[in-house]
């Protein structure tokens, strides 16, 4: 959900009416590309603000597909790979209507141009959000049927026969009774000379001969031989290796460097000292490492020198005091609660997490008088352009940013301030410079996920059932940054996703966001973005609110889903698979979690041991997920895998926090991952229908950490509302 | 001062520091970026080399510490008989997501399977637990080593 909330507010109508409706528009145009092949322009729907409103009747494309006269088909395509698997299921989109085999279609990525490449659900050129296949599902297929059409209505003036009397297949146009044939490379001139036909029909479900299957990924072979280039791997000729010391409090200056000792170590070749940092330019990262631990720098730590994060947890929960923005409201919360029997009362609190994506920020650039050249792995190419414009004092068309694969995004490759400190460096380097973020610089400086607070009550009735649900929370709003028209009357659709519009029947809630932004630590979306926080409150909440009740936790939410069919499937699936209710050992425990984010269903199911000293061990997840229309299974299974893997990591290790300012944890000794002894054994179930196609790549994440902690609380009777998991409050009594 | 290094059967002649990491060495030098820089601790397993094939953090190892060892990468790990099997498992099971950390993971893997031809899921742990994947591909590289030891049968 999150980003297209503002979409179809702006708009008044959902992705799919949109596309369709563009469709009437003619939202595609073809003709005859250079080298005489068929070219077809897309229109990828945009829909923010008024301006791009008043642009809807023009038609300006902003993907193409070109079918070459040697046959090869290729997309050229605006978004970006990172593990996702976006690169393997958006060609099936098109090879599915086009009658091609996968290895047929071929990919370039899209220059950064915001007008162009807008993803439409975002408004922007970004990928993230789970919305890469939501986005193109419906448009991509539509332009590959139409491109068939024309193919086929090329073939059949060629023969002089009915178009209905000829089929395609495997690249070819066939005329069935004949068994003549033309391959698309011989019909693709003709092709683009053919009309735009109309309304093309789409095909069935049940005709899908890619969609729906284990297609092999396409990004594959490179990255299992060393022959992938990430951004950190690229190497323009006479390129220089930075290295970088930020201030170590934010907003702090640097006041002095002694810089002796740096430059007499064999490799390096230039300080580089700017307002709040200092960089170590060098022949080779080991030098520049080196130079950098000789520099002696002193820092002027500025305002926020004593900053600790139990300041800003308290300055969160007082403001969770006062009234904040009512981001949804069901009947009376108040005359409900009075009439309760029961009354449950919790506050929750979620820490700032860094990203910590396996490959460390890097950005290489090279600055001229006239121009500026940018190598990174980027999420929203055209920001990162934008942001090097900017820094470089350029206009952006003398900006060219050469885009990589991504070694993790998770969100913060979303963000642009490594592109503009490298630029900052670039700018007094002569020639190409890589500047390479340490991994304590990139833990310590990055944008996080927010602290939250979050106040609740509920109130239930005789039987149990919960007739009053109130939560009032408070942190930082990425949106109002990000993309400030997301922002209005003091909510964002972000920071609410997960605590509003709630699969459970509650005849009276009420929600409040108070935004709050603690000053001396910048945050940003971190995988599973608003839901990170919120599933794990609400599906915590549910579960105080089941043994409030003395009720089965799975049975409990099931007897609330009546208006919620896709929630209660997924929440039985899971149980069964995970033999809800079997007896297990002591200090070992299940718990649920039931969550619709993204536009897709999930209910996990986490089983946990709780060992005597207080460790924690998921040892096994089941999880049931409809995602509507499955794009490649195998991808789907495999972003569960990983999404639970990474909230697994938050639930038990993700923390960080300040003292004096300063970001007190650095690699990963004191930010810690997962590990293979560690990691769980995970069942997918996948739900098959035919409904839209919902995101994949956060859900995982913002589920698991509630069916974690749930688990803990059946394992030990201890309710865990602070997160990560506190070892020694599970500890055993001796 | 120059050192003589052998990576992959080849001799390479650099002019570093005797402290610098093996991995800045091979990176940004002899401009094999196939192995990754994680963590410069040791602690993530992302710059695995085999050093006389035994599975070495080339961030921690002094480019004067490896002496006439043979050095071997990612770029040749597929020209060992282990290394083979991996690389096919990790294709066929779809291992890989982001693939940042797969250089690393499957130098770790192909020791293993070198030295252990039927690990068990302890030898595993043992043998993996020291390299990180952020995008937890876990799962999927416990089995791929598995099927990649069947393999072997």
């Amino acid at each position: 959900m999150i980003l297209d909330h503002i979409v179809s507010r702006t708009t008044g109508s959902g992705q799919f009416e949109r596309a369709s409706e563009l469709t009437r528009r003619g939202f595609i145009q073809a003709g005859v590309a250079a080298g005489g092949g068929l070219m077809l322009s897309l229109r990828l729907p945009l829909a923010r603000g008024e301006a791009e409103a008043a642009d809807a009747d023009r038609f300006a494309p902003n993907a193409f597909i070109r079918i070459d006269r040697d046959g090869r088909i290729v997309l050229i395509m605006p978004y970006v790979e990172m593990g996702q698997g976006t690169y393997t299921a958006i060609p099936m989109l098109i090879a599915e209507e086009l009658e091609v085999d996968l290895n047929q279609v071929h990919l370039e990525h899209a220059p950064p141009n915001e007008k162009l490449y807008v993803n439409p659900l975002l408004g922007v050129q970004a990928t993230g959000n789970s919305n890469a296949i939501r986005g193109a599902w419906q448009p991509l297929r539509q332009a590959g049927a139409t491109a068939r059409t024309m193919l086929v209505a090329a073939a059949a003036k060629r023969w002089n026969v009915d178009p209905a009397s000829c089929g395609a297949q495997s690249g070819a146009v066939l005329h069935v009774t004949t068994g003549r044939s033309f391959t698309y490379g011989e019909l693709a001139g003709d092709a683009g000379r053919m009309p735009v036909p109309e309304n093309v029909a789409l095909k069935r479900h049940q005709d899908f001969r890619l969609i729906g299957t284990r297609a092999k990924r396409l990004d594959t072979p490179a990255k299992v031989n060393g022959t992938a280039v990430y951004g950190i791997d690229a190497r323009p000729p006479g390129v220089k290796i930075a290295t970088l010391a930020q201030s170590p409090v934010f907003g702090g200056r640097v006041k002095s460097v002694d810089d002796r000792a740096a430059k007499a170590v064999k490799g390096v070749r230039q300080i580089v000292r700017l307002d709040d940092a200092v960089a170590v330019v060098a022949d080779h990262m080991g030098a520049a490492k080196k130079g950098l631990a000789a520099l002696v720098i002193a820092w002027d730590d500025g305002p926020h020198a004593k900053l600790d994060t139990a300041a800003i947890a308290s300055e969160l929960e007082e403001a969770t005091l006062k009234p904040g923005a009512v981001a949804q409201n069901i009947g009376d919360v108040g005359a409900a609660m009075a009439r309760a029997i029961t009354r449950v009362e919790a506050n929750y609190e979620v820490p700032f997490l860094a990203h910590a994506t396996m490959e460390p920020m890097n950005c290489t650039v090279h600055v001229r008088n006239d121009g500026c050249e940018v190598w990174v792995g980027h999420q929203a190419l055209a920001r990162a352009q934008a942001a090097a414009a900017k820094v470089a004092g350029l206009p952006l068309d003398k900006v060219v940013v050469h885009n990589h694969l991504i070694g993790g995004g998770f969100g913060r490759r979303l963000e642009s301030d490594g592109v503009s400190r490298a630029v900052e460096i670039a700018k007094q380097v002569d020639g190409p410079v890589k500047v390479v973020w340490t991994r304590e610089e990139d833990i310590q400086h990055d944008m996080y996920r927010p602290y939250w607070f979050d106040r609740l009550s509920a109130g239930l009735d005789g039987k149990g059932r919960p007739i009053a649900w109130s939560n009032r929370f408070a942190g930082s709003s990425v949106i109002a940054r990000w993309l400030p028209p997301g922002f209005k009357d003091g909510l964002d659709p972000d920071s609410t996703d997960g605590a509003i519009d709630l699969v459970y029947d509650f005849p009276n809630m009420h929600v409040e966001y108070v935004r709050v932004e603690p000053l001396g630590i910048p945050t940003g979306f971190w995988r599973s973005v608003g839901p990170s926080h919120n599933v794990f409150v609400t599906e915590s909440f549910m579960d105080e609110l089941a043994a409030a009740a003395k009720q089965d936790a799975v049975a409990y939410r099931r007897a609330l889903l009546t208006k919620s069919p896709r929630a209660k499937t997924v929440i039985d699936l899971a149980a069964e698979g995970a033999g809800w209710g079997q007896p297990l050992p002591e200090r070992v425990g299940r718990g649920v979690s039931l969550q619709n984010a993204f536009a897709t269903y999930m209910a996990h199911v986490a089983e946990v041991e709780v060992a005597k000293n207080g460790a924690v061990r998921v040892r096994r997840v089941v999880c049931a997920v409809d995602c509507g229309t499955v794009v490649n299974p195998d991808t789907v299974r495999a972003q569960v895998q990983s999404g639970i893997i990474f909230g697994i990591t938050a639930a038990l290790y993700g923390e960080i926090t300040l003292k004096n300012g300063r970001v007190q944890q650095a690699n990963f000794d004191t930010y810690q991952m997962l590990r293979m002894n560690e990691a769980p054994a995970i069942d997918v179930h996948i739900v098959q229908n035919s409904e839209p196609t919902g995101g994949m790549g956060e859900c995982g994440t913002s589920a698991i950490v509630p069916a974690v902690a749930n688990a803990i609380f059946a394992a030990t009777g201890k309710r865990l509302r602070k997160m990560p998991v506190d070892v020694a409050m599970l500890k055993q009594p001796a | 001062m120059a050192f003589t290094i052998k990576v992959n059967g080849s001799t390479h002649s650099v002019d570093v520091d005797g402290d610098t990491p093996l991995l800045w060495v091979l990176r940004d030098v002899l401009g094999m970026t196939g192995t990754k820089f994680g963590c410069g601790m040791a602690l993530c397993g992302a710059c695995t080399v085999h050093l006389d094939g035994a599975p070495t953090r080339s961030c921690v190892t002094p480019v004067d510490s490896v002496g006439t060892s043979e050095i071997r990468t990612i770029e040749a790990i597929g020209a060992t008989a282990a290394g083979a099997k991996i690389q096919k498992a990790w294709l066929d099971l779809e291992v890989v997501q982001c693939g940042y950390c797969q250089s690393g993971q499957i130098m770790s893997a192909s020791a293993l399977l070198a030295g252990n031809p039927h690990p068990t899921d302890s030898d595993i742990d043992d043998a993996m637990s020291g390299n990180i994947c952020r995008c937890g591909t876990y799962v999927r590289i416990r089995e791929a080593i598995k099927q990649a030891a069947q393999s072997s049968r």
